[in-house]
């Protein structure tokens, strides 16, 4: 895996970009009328370094053999891989609007065969690191380089499939994947720690034989640089913790597990969109 | 009599007629397929004997992985492989796979169109010893539901090869049923087998009933149709070793001609091959059918035969049927 030096101009073109992303995922939620709102928009900054900065990808021609794979596992964020896609040139950004619509290629929950890009159907949680494994495996046994990437939540990790996958990745030393975990600290019932204990999350991950760090996930050049770092890990697969606030951007929905599954109402959006937009002025003028 | 045409093993009615594993078909095929095409590969889930993978493992270690007792990761881990230009095979009991891990193999291999092959192992009944808890008898009804799925039921150790061989043909995913234990040679290796025909082995003139067996049933029903031929009583006997895609056809065809219908299976009576024969003749030649199977209860612990005569699923239980269907 090889990522460049972030730029002080690439960076704020980046932060810019996050927020674009953040605008036009709340303009799809409230198109939509469902869908999950706190985790979209609290993944867009990694979103953005992933398809800005990280991924050797080609958005012309998605199936390009040597692609590094993004693989979503929680699904249910799905609005801001769409969003994220669609800014880099899969497809139109006007195809946005058509999300969870009869005959669109976005559907509720990500469905490979759907949409080109995609690397994997996700939606019942637990399932992206083992299809991810899948993926690294076959790269390993086709002397590909490419870098497999498995993007999970932290409410998944309630999931007994995703322990299996970890002690699996651990047992192979498998270096060529690594795992983004959106430590967001919110599910559909509350908070983690309420609906089922999860730390200390990093020394679960170290004692299955994962080299962990740990990062702000909304922090974009502590992101990139933690991607860096954890390029020197050689001998075992990579998990990185990062926290992330649910919501971030809008004040009125950060940190409240409450915004889980729901778009904004016309009101909301406009509020939320007020938010964002001063926020871009700002970074405009730096 | 049996068909002269299919190339039909001779012996199947002495007592010595050769008996194997339904499964060790599937072992030798997986060797054939690991020499012929370096894209296979097998997943088991600690079950690498008794699902007849472990020479493949011995053979080609780098393309086989132990995933432990965790047949969701088994499913899911083959799914990431299958979109990778893999053909994927995960070998474990039918009754944790796809028993355990069905919504995975329906989100990360069927709706995911991911070219893997499931072969559930310890199908029916017939497992014995182990139990209910290791006796698949709803497989069928769990995976017919899925669309885009093809399913193989052999009937024997050679079939069986000759079907896994053809799944790892088909750019898709694939279920394939195998029984644990030891039983008769029906067909030959010069035997056709035609993934998308459902072929008669035992013919008579002016048949009375058309028995329609899957797996190692088959064997019965065709004990059970040399014993009615004794009595006078004239019967064909269909391999339905192709669940999905179903030859709708043939079972038109072919249960027009006798009139009335038995099905023969390992497994649930709901939900399994007789419902999708009752299904195909309700729409297109409404038939009087008896169904020979596990009759909504479950089995127990015991010899594979003592339990296919207790729970009325052998020859004489078969016999029973197509007298009573006869009389309806």
């Amino acid at each position: 895996m090889v990522i460049e030096d972030l730029t002080r101009g690439k960076l704020n073109d980046l932060k810019l970009k996050a927020n674009k992303a953040r605008i036009l995922t709340l303009e799809m939620l409230f198109e939509a009328g469902s869908g999950h709102t706190a985790g979209s928009l609290g993944m867009a900054d990694i979103f953005t370094a992933f398809y800005f900065h990280i991924l050797k990808h080609d958005p012309k021609n998605p199936e390009w053999n040597e692609r590094d794979r993004l693989i979503l596992s929680n699904g249910h964020i799905c609005p801001i891989r769409y969003t994220a896609m669609a800014m880099s040139g899969y497809f139109n950004e006007e195809e946005l609007k058509t999300l969870r619509k009869l005959n669109s290629r976005l559907q509720g929950h990500p469905h490979r065969t759907s949409l080109p890009g995609l690397e994997t159907t996700s939606g019942p949680l637990g399932e992206g690191l083992s299809q991810g494994i899948g993926i690294a495996l076959a790269a390993k046994l086709d002397g590909k380089d490419y870098q497999t990437y498995v993007l999970t939540s932290d409410g998944e990790h309630e999931e007994g499939n995703t322990w299996e996958a970890a002690m699996f990745t651990g047992k192979n030393k498998l270096n060529n994947l690594t795992q983004i975990i959106d430590r967001n600290n919110i599910q559909i019932d509350g908070k983690t720690e309420d609906v089922m204990p999860l730390e200390p999350l990093k020394d679960k991950y170290l004692s299955f034989g994962w080299e962990v760090f740990e990062v702000n996930g909304n922090d974009i050049t502590a992101f990139v640089d933690i991607l860096k770092q954890s390029g020197n890990v050689s001998d075992k697969p990579v998990c990185i913790i990062a926290r992330t606030t649910p919501g971030k951007g809008v004040s009125f929905m950060e940190n409240d597990y409450n915004w889980h599954g729901k778009p904004p109402n016309k009101e909301e959006l406009e509020k939320a969109l007020q938010e964002l937009k001063s926020l871009e002025e700002n970074l405009k003028q730096n | 009599m049996l068909n002269k045409d299919l190339k039909l093993n001779e012996n199947l009615f002495n007592e010595d007629v050769e008996k194997r594993a339904v499964r060790d078909g599937f072992g030798s095929a997986l060797l054939l397929l690991g020499e012929q095409n370096n894209n296979v590969v097998v997943l088991t889930a600690d079950l690498k004997e008794s699902t007849r993978v472990e020479e493949f493992a011995n053979k080609f270690p780098d393309r086989f992985f132990e995933v432990g007792v965790a047949e969701q990761n088994m499913a899911a881990i083959a799914a990431g492989l299958g979109v990778s230009g893999k053909v994927a095979f995960i070998s474990s009991y039918a009754a944790f796979s796809p028993g355990k891990n069905w919504e995975t193999i329906k989100t990360t291999i069927i709706y995911n169109q991911s070219n893997v092959k499931i072969a559930g192992h310890h199908a029916g009944v017939v497992t014995g010893a182990d139990g209910v808890t290791h006796q698949a008898v709803e497989d069928i009804a769990l995976m017919r539901s899925f669309p885009g799925l093809t399913i193989f039921s052999p009937c024997d150790a050679i079939e069986a090869k000759k079907a896994t061989m053809e799944a790892a043909n088909i750019n898709g995913p694939v279920y394939l049923r195998f029984s644990r234990e030891k039983s008769p040679i029906i067909t030959t290796d010069e035997a056709t087998f035609d993934k998308n025909k459902i072929q008669t082995y035992w013919i008579s003139n002016d048949p009375k009933v058309t028995i329609f067996a899957t797996g190692h049933m088959l064997f019965q029903a065709l004990m059970a149709s040399k014993n009615l031929e004794a009595q006078g009583i004239n019967t064909l006997v269909a391999n339905v070793s192709t669940l999905k895609p179903l030859d709708t056809q043939t079972i038109v065809e072919i249960s027009q001609k006798s009139g009335r219908v038995v099905t023969a299976e390992d497994h649930q009576v709901a939900g399994g091959m007789g419902s999708l024969i009752a299904e195909t003749l309700a729409k297109n030649n409404p038939t009087p059918i008896e169904f020979v199977g596990l009759n909504d209860t479950y089995a127990e612990s015991g010899k594979p035969n003592e339990l296919l005569e207790k729970y009325k699923m052998d020859n004489n239980a078969i016999e029973e049927a197509v007298k009573k269907v006869i009389s309806r």
